[in-house]
């Protein structure tokens, strides 16, 4: 046909539907009384290729496989029925944009943005509004910051480059890079810091000197999604990972060198570090590790039993190689780890949790699920975006997060397998929140910064808490978990402070200087910092509680509103 | 205003505090209502101060050496206060103060992964998918913070780390984590106090319609915290965090120069003089964090240069104190890691993480202290006595015991599993 076509979709029993690459989504809509069905483009496209065959007409649909979205349908419904749950009501637009907002962008919507959503009459404003979002640049710094934090951490490490991780990950996410091609340049990373901001990742996993040992251990977590950190000295207790795989892992590792540049500062004469970089090493040699009976042992570059020439001169040109193929009729490890981490990010929990313990021992509440979706990520070119439609165009992504009677027992946070009837509250990260903040508070219209700036004060807001393990893996914990030391934060900071100050240029001034009537100013700050109008319940309330504020004090009634709004239970989770 | 009620400080209470905060001279009330308070105070001060030695302490280099083994490493045994008992030669001043102290040799754990180990250590349970246990802090919170309801901050306080969850139990037990300096962060300004009870009024309303609307028990702890996070930010008992602040209503004094010195002047030292303030005020546990442990390198210099000459003052200085205030009895006190490093030297003159045969320590706490319990072999590499082995929900046991928790009490998981406390396991019996 000459064009690369994106997907098939069986989008009923009668139709098919072929849409082109350049045109990444159709819709059709049944006008009554007619057989024949219209499609009708939601999105123009300048290379239009849109095929819509009848299939009673062609007979094609037998040879189609099931499409990806009406699989994942199928497959948790019936599940949903096999445990004998009925799922949860469909969002109202007001839950739903808001969850939109914070999965896609990582944050709120602004006033504006959402008005403009809830008063959009047309039946596909939601997925109308998913192509919006992956299109906003906020896409783009809401997964740089969550990869760049999973990479490097979010307290840097020493010589290694924040802005160099960021770097590389804003182009990636931006140029829309297919997601294996990405873990191949993280791993294979060569040069200086700046300039090939992937060898970040390295860097900081290479903290101490030890044979790349905390380097194989986080690249088998957080990119094939399996934890072998124990295999270093033993058998897997509960995997079927052996010491010998970690080592013969190990082996591909062995040619980084990082080398550290210092330089002459010229005001003090001291040696100051300069840049970093990691360069091959000339490594040919076997790998030796010690068993637990202490006897030596060797091991060769080898990854999921393929062997790699011991003399290869890059061998982790010859990891990324492997790492791109699948093994044993399963979809790579790199695709389903990454799509068990993105169905996480949406759901707030994955088919396998921990998102990084996959294998045998720990199984998936949806196993069939995950290795189609995985499949068809991979076989569609790790496509982050349209896996992301897929999810997000899905019926349990646009339930409401109440639950009844029906669906009580769906319950992931209380152990049990999840079965997505209902959306799961999940807790703001700190990113999240500051960035909400600042969307709720206008504070991004009266200081406009450029992304580094506000990057930078962004980090440094964060920095209070990071809470550092201090051992050779660079873990680390944080203090932005709902406890105490983020209530205080949140009641009583200067960020809050701010927030609240009703200083000209704010949202509370802008709100405030309205000729508008106090009802439709509650109702902003509702909108404003909750995504939704207020219940006239609370309307009413809110006005006897600004009964007891003294008549001069108008500003401080609506003042301490918004402050109760901001630290609301509604506001911090995401609904 | 109605769901501010009902919780520890009562609400009058409350108001009184944001009242008091307001005005330069406290209502006589306020001060009977906390002298009435400092004597309740003082009859509940068992407590557990839990020194976590983050990366794995070489416990074979510090309180079980082997003089002559291939893995004996650099340091000398010395003999110390309890008769038999020999710890590392950097440790001196500990060793004087050992009649107090007692060592478990025979620790025998799995976990030599420090999330593993870290986990497993301060919860007594191996790492579970489908469920997060409590750290062992969260679970003395939950047993003894009802009984202390004149304790306005934490009942679980970290210091300088973090110290795993509340799991299960939820977040009102989750470790309230601050750093040595005594500084809290976001401390309210006294306007923020005087406008606390009108937008906490306003917060009622928005907090308990998202708690009526179903979606799981978020809403609700998200309240619990921030009634915990009200009562602490207007309470006097703030001044324990803070060594140079005096509270003479709870008999909290400003610490002399002298005392500071006693402990060390180093984040370690003056964590653990913070987790005794903390103790006088009522806190039933606190964890004082001292990192740096994970020594795959470099190992002597390192522990004769930096970590051993804190540890020694920071130990023996807390013992000291303790005892000097008759404190000593009531509160016992726990050292580990989340595992021991390997008896065998590496290339590096470093160790690597060993679980199989390691020691921690315990003292105060009115335990038969004094005593070493269980050995390792003349290598260091196993037990002596396999069936000796003692594990992370032992220790936990003892510490229960000494605190008067109940060895049947069990804890139920959200799923419903019932839990035993410290994973069933038993006190060490050498030591009660």
């Amino acid at each position: 046909m000459g064009t690369s076509w994106r997907g098939v979709f069986q989008a009923s029993p009668s139709y098919l539907v072929i849409t082109s690459r350049r045109c990444p989504r159709v819709s059709l809509l049944p006008e009554s009384g007619q057989t024949m069905h219209r499609a009708r483009l939601l999105k123009h496209s300048t290379a239009l290729s849109v095929v819509v065959l009848l299939s009673s007409m062609t007979g094609l649909s037998a040879e189609f496989p099931e499409s990806t979205a009406t699989f994942i349908s199928r497959t948790i419904e019936q599940v949903w029925r096999d445990n004998e749950v009925e799922p949860s009501l469909r969002a109202d637009d007001e839950e739903w944009v808001r969850r939109a907002y914070l999965d896609i962008v990582g944050r709120i919507p602004t006033v504006d943005e959402a008005e403009s959503f809830l008063e959009d009459e047309s039946p596909r404003k939601r997925m109308a509004l998913v192509d919006t979002l992956l299109e906003h640049p906020d896409y783009v710094r809401n997964f740089t910051s969550i990869w760049t934090n999973l990479c490097i951490g979010r307290g840097t490490p020493r010589r290694v480059s924040r802005r160099g991780m960021e770097k590389f990950f804003r182009e990636a996410f931006a140029k829309e890079r297919p997601w294996n091609e990405v873990v191949v340049d993280l791993v294979t990373a060569e040069g200086h810091f700046e300039e090939n901001g992937a060898v970040n990742y390295i860097l900081a996993q290479t903290q101490m000197r030890d044979d790349a040992v905390q380097l194989t251990a986080k690249t088998t977590r957080l990119f094939l999604g399996i934890q072998v950190q124990c295999t270093q000295c033993h058998n897997h207790p509960f995997n079927n990972w052996k010491q010998s795989q970690f080592w013969e892992n190990n082996s591909f590792f062995r040619q980084v060198r990082r080398i550290d540049h210092r330089r002459q500062d010229p005001n003090s004469g001291r040696l100051v570090d300069d840049y970093s970089e990691v360069v091959r090493r000339d490594f040919t040699g076997p790998v030796y590790f010690e068993k637990r009976n202490g006897l030596m042992q060797v091991a060769f570059p080898k990854f999921q039993g393929i062997e790699v020439a011991p003399d290869a001169e890059d061998r982790r040109g010859e990891f990324g190689r492997l790492l791109r193929q699948a093994a044993d009729d399963q979809p790579p490890l790199i695709a389903s780890a990454f799509v068990n981490r993105m169905w996480a990010h949406f759901f707030g929990y994955g088919f396998v949790r921990p998102v990084d313990d996959m294998g045998s021992h720990n199984a998936a509440s949806h196993p069939e699920l995950l290795e189609r979706l995985s499949a068809d990520y991979a076989s569609g070119g790790y496509d982050v975006k349209q896996l992301i439609r897929w999810i997000t165009g899905m019926r349990a992504y646009g339930l409401t997060s109440r639950f009844g009677k029906k669906n009580a027992i769906d319950a992931p946070s209380s152990g049990e397998m999840p079965l997505f009837s209902h959306a799961y509250l999940k807790s703001m990260q700190a990113e999240q929140l500051y960035d909400s903040l600042i969307v709720a508070t206008s504070a991004h219209e009266s200081g406009a910064a450029g992304w580094e700036a506000q990057e930078t004060q962004r980090r440094r807001w964060m920095q209070q808490f990071v809470v550092a393990f201090d051992t050779d893996e660079n873990d680390e914990a944080t203090m932005f978990n709902g406890t105490i030391p983020q209530a205080l934060m949140m009641m009583n900071s200067e960020l809050i402070q701010k927030a609240v100050s009703a200083e000209p240029g704010s949202m509370l001034h802008n709100v405030l200087s309205r000729p508008e009537s106090d009802n439709r100013k509650i109702h902003r700050l509702y909108l404003a910092a909750l995504t939704r109008r207020p219940t006239r319940g609370e309307i009413k309330k809110t006005r006897q509680l600004f009964q007891s504020y003294p008549p001069g004090a108008r500003v401080a009634a609506f003042q301490d509103l918004f402050w109760a709004l901001l630290n609301s239970n509604e506001f911090i989770l995401i609904h | 205003m109605g769901i501010w009620k009902n919780y520890g400080m009562k609400r009058r209470h409350f108001m009184l505090h944001v009242a008091t905060a307001a005005s330069t001279l406290p209502a006589l009330s306020f001060l009977n209502y906390l002298r009435a308070n400092a004597s309740t105070v003082r009859a509940n001060q068992k407590a557990c101060i839990l020194m976590w030695m983050g990366g794995g302490p070489p416990t074979i280099d510090l309180f079980d050496l082997k003089p002559g083994s291939k893995n004996g490493g650099e340091f000398r045994p010395i003999d110390t206060a309890a008769p038999g008992v020999q710890i590392c030669e950097h440790l001196p001043e500990t060793a004087n103060v050992f009649q107090d102290l007692s060592l478990v040799r025979c620790m025998s754990t799995r976990e030599a992964d420090h999330n593993r180990g870290r986990y497993y250590m301060h919860t007594s349970f191996v790492p579970n998918p489908t469920v997060t246990h409590p750290t062992f802090g969260s679970v003395v919170s939950h047993e003894l913070s009802q009984q202390r309801s004149s304790l306005e901050i934490p009942a679980f306080v970290s210091i300088d780390g973090g110290s795993g969850d509340a799991g299960f139990l939820g977040m009102t037990h989750a470790p309230f984590v601050v750093d040595s300096s005594g500084q809290i962060r976001n401390e309210p300004s006294d306007e923020n106090k005087r406008r606390l009870p009108g937008r906490l009024a306003m917060l009622a309303e928005i907090e308990s319609g998202f708690i009526k609307s179903r979606r799981s028990d978020l809403p609700k702890d998200h309240l619990n915290v921030y009634r915990n996070a009200v009562n602490l930010m207007t309470s006097p008992q703030m001044a324990a965090f803070d060594a140079s602040r005096a509270a003479p209503g709870l008999g909290l004094q400003a610490e002399s120069p002298q005392t500071r010195e006693l402990y060390g002047r180093n984040q370690f030292g003056q964590g653990l003089l913070m987790a005794r303030r903390l103790v006088e005020v009522g806190v039933p546990f606190v964890e004082v964090n001292m990192g740096g442990w994970d020594l795959h390198q470099n190992i002597f210099q390192t522990l004769r240069n930096q970590r051993l000459p804190q540890l020694d003052r920071g130990i023996a200085g807390l013992v000291q104190d303790l005892k000097q205030r008759g404190m000593l009895d009531d509160v016992v006190i726990v050292w580990m890691g989340e595992f021991g490093r390997t008896p065998r030297i590496n290339q590096n003159i470093g160790r690597d993480h060993w679980a199989a045969s390691w020691t921690t320590m315990i003292g105060g706490g009115g335990l038969n202290n004094g005593q070493a319990i269980g050995a390792t072999d003349a290598d260091g590499v196993g037990l002596t006595d396999d069936s000796k082995a003692c594990l992370s929900g032992d220790i936990w046991a003892t510490v229960a015991y000494a605190l008067g928790i109940p060895l049947s009490t069990q804890h139920t998981s959200k799923r419903g599993r019932p839990m035993k406390l410290a994973n069933g396991g038993t006190p060490i019996k050498e030591l009660i």
